[in-house]
């Protein structure tokens, strides 16, 4: 793989709070367009190096660089250049859709006439037109995090992080969801996501499982199961993080 | 005899002179049987609390009528009070008081004992013990679920409703907490618990399938998968999102969605042939195409349902 077409580059990235290493020497890159699926138990240091990656925590040791900014130095224009969703933060309930996307839109930096234009091709593509003047509140949990989702891909970034996105969303839903993930990877977005369905784990391209603050296993999902000689992402996931010292 | 019978209960929230408010529980009825181990299985927002709620005697409901070990849920509500165990979906324990004082206020407000009962919560207790001394509030999420199990048993339960136990837990401790629930089973207790994970639903002696404030299904696993009205065919090939987009355009198609390493697919031909499909994906560019005739799982069959 080409140097330039790395979006997320990471080397031996390490957080400490005191005594506990939560997150561990991680080591590995990310290319534009994959969905690269971010795994682990409760606990094993998900949240932690997601904090890192996006700006949002300095690391206590290693290297990182996000759509080529440096983690230590450049963290307002790494958080200009992703976007990030998770399922207990995405969009202000007593705000309508609009106003959310016009929030957002304004956030990001896009101007009022790319807002406008986002706006109409957002709605039109989730069938939200009828809804736009709606509390965000009011709307079925799967609706808002389609929205939620659409609303962090606004500005396009080079990277999109997705914590947990589809927790307790009913299972058409949830594969709606995933069509946008797609669409979105289709589009040259890096898709950089949490989930604790297997099943959503092999509609990544590349998995990693993190298991007491190290990143264990990283490849696709055919080869780890090849590799564990097991059936499905299921198995491999319980083998791996069954191995687990550090309880939740 | 039954544990619980519920019939046509209905909640709407919000209703005023000017709206309709949100209906909740439309029409609800369903029954548990002693020591049976019920789930109710459907996202958020298709009613599960509300469910919980009214039968724990927190909400009364608008209409419709539900009892608990005989006792009526709104006239009897003391008596529901002191024999059901609830752990609702939100951590609601002390969070200032160490696991232990929570055990014990829980044990003491039932007029009981840690000590009486303790052989319910070994299993699970003696995993949290060695932070017994440990404040609630700065616990994990795992630890809390076990404290939180604990004391909803601690009195001796003759109904435990659990409100989506393993809601953000990750499959291996899931799992953990199933075997747990086994083995409470297997003390008589009747449990009844919500989930949005429908390979949870197959754990369960019998499952109610709800949307939308609605049950959709209600029988034993086994039976509503074996009641899939098609065929179901697993496909694989190279390319997932060009499958799905592929099969999609199938002409001969029913329903297709992804399902793990595979696309789930059903067809309007009762004599559907896979050799045709198979030319059909390959002539799209696919490659590596499988196809072959699968059971259908409670996921297949919620889908189903939800169109």
């Amino acid at each position: 793989m080409m140097q330039d077409d790395q979006v997320i580059v990471c080397e031996k990235l390490t957080k400490r709070f005191g005594d506990f290493v939560a997150t561990d020497e991680i080591t590995f890159e990310v290319h534009k367009g994959e969905i690269f699926g971010f795994l682990g138990a409760n606990g094993a240091g998900k949240t932690t190096a997601m904090r890192m990656l996006c700006g949002l925590s300095a690391p206590t040791s290693g290297k990182a660089t996000i759509a080529g900014f440096d983690v230590y130095t450049q963290t307002e224009q790494i958080k200009k250049n992703i976007g990030y969703m998770s399922q207990k933060f995405s969009l202000y309930e007593n705000l309508t859709v609009l106003e959310n996307i016009e929030f957002f839109g304004g956030i990001y930096g896009l101007s009022d006439q790319q807002i406008k234009d986002k706006t109409n091709e957002l709605l039109d593509r989730l069938g939200l037109k009828s809804e736009a003047k709606k509390l965000v509140a009011s709307l079925p949990l799967g609706w808002k995090q389609k929205l939620s989702f659409s609303v962090a891909v606004l500005h396009e970034p080079k990277i999109v992080f997705l914590d947990e996105p589809t927790g307790g969303v009913d299972p058409v839903t949830r594969r709606q969801f995933w069509d946008l993930i797609y669409e979105a990877a289709n589009r040259g977005i890096t898709v950089f996501v949490t989930t604790h369905y297997m099943d959503e784990a092999e509609y990544c391209n590349r998995i990693s499982i993190m298991v007491d603050g190290k990143m264990e296993v990283l490849d696709t999902p055919a080869n780890l199961k090849s590799q564990f000689g097991v059936r499905s992402m299921d198995e491999v996931f319980y083998q791996l993080a069954r191995s687990a010292k550090r309880g939740d | 005899m039954e544990a619980i019978v519920v019939k046509n209960i209905t909640k709407t929230y919000g209703k005023g002179k000017k709206t309709d408010g949100t209906l909740a529980v439309d029409n609800v009825s369903f029954t548990v049987g002693k020591g049976e181990l019920f789930g109710l299985i459907g996202p958020d927002g298709a009613g599960k609390t509300s469910i919980f709620r009214m039968l724990t005697t927190l909400l009364v409901p608008d209409s419709g009528s539900a009892t608990v070990d005989g006792h009526d849920i709104v006239s009897d509500f003391r008596q529901i009070r002191s024999t059901v165990g609830y752990m609702p979906g939100k951590f609601s324990l002390y969070q200032d008081l160490t696991i232990e004082e929570n055990l014990n206020f829980f044990a003491t407000v039932f007029g009981t004992t840690i000590e009486e009962n303790y052989h319910l919560i070994r299993d699970i207790y003696v995993q949290i013990e060695p932070f017994k001394t440990r404040r609630a509030g700065k616990l994990s999420g795992g630890m809390k679920q076990k404290l939180a199990l604990c004391c909803a048993l601690i009195h001796k339960p003759t109904t435990l409703f659990l409100d989506e136990p393993t809601t953000g837990v990750d499959p291996v401790s899931r799992k953990e907490f199933w075997e747990m629930l086994k083995r409470l089973k297997a003390q008589d207790i009747t449990i009844i618990v919500s989930t949005p994970y429908m390979d949870e639903a197959a754990l369960c002696d019998r499952i109610a399938l709800i949307q939308g404030g609605k049950i959709l299904s209600i029988d034993t696993p086994q039976r509503i998968v074996q009641s899939y009205p098609e065929q179901l065919f697993a496909v694989k090939a190279n390319e997932m999102y060009r499958l799905l987009q592929a099969l999609e355009n199938y002409p001969g198609i029913l329903r297709s969605y992804a399902f793990g390493e595979y696309a789930h697919a059903t067809f309007r031909d009762p004599d559907f042939k896979t050799d045709d499909l198979e030319a059909y994906l390959t002539g799209q560019g696919l490659t590596s195409v499988r196809i072959e005739a699968i059971e259908a799982t409670i996921e297949d069959s919620f889908i189903k349902l939800l169109n």
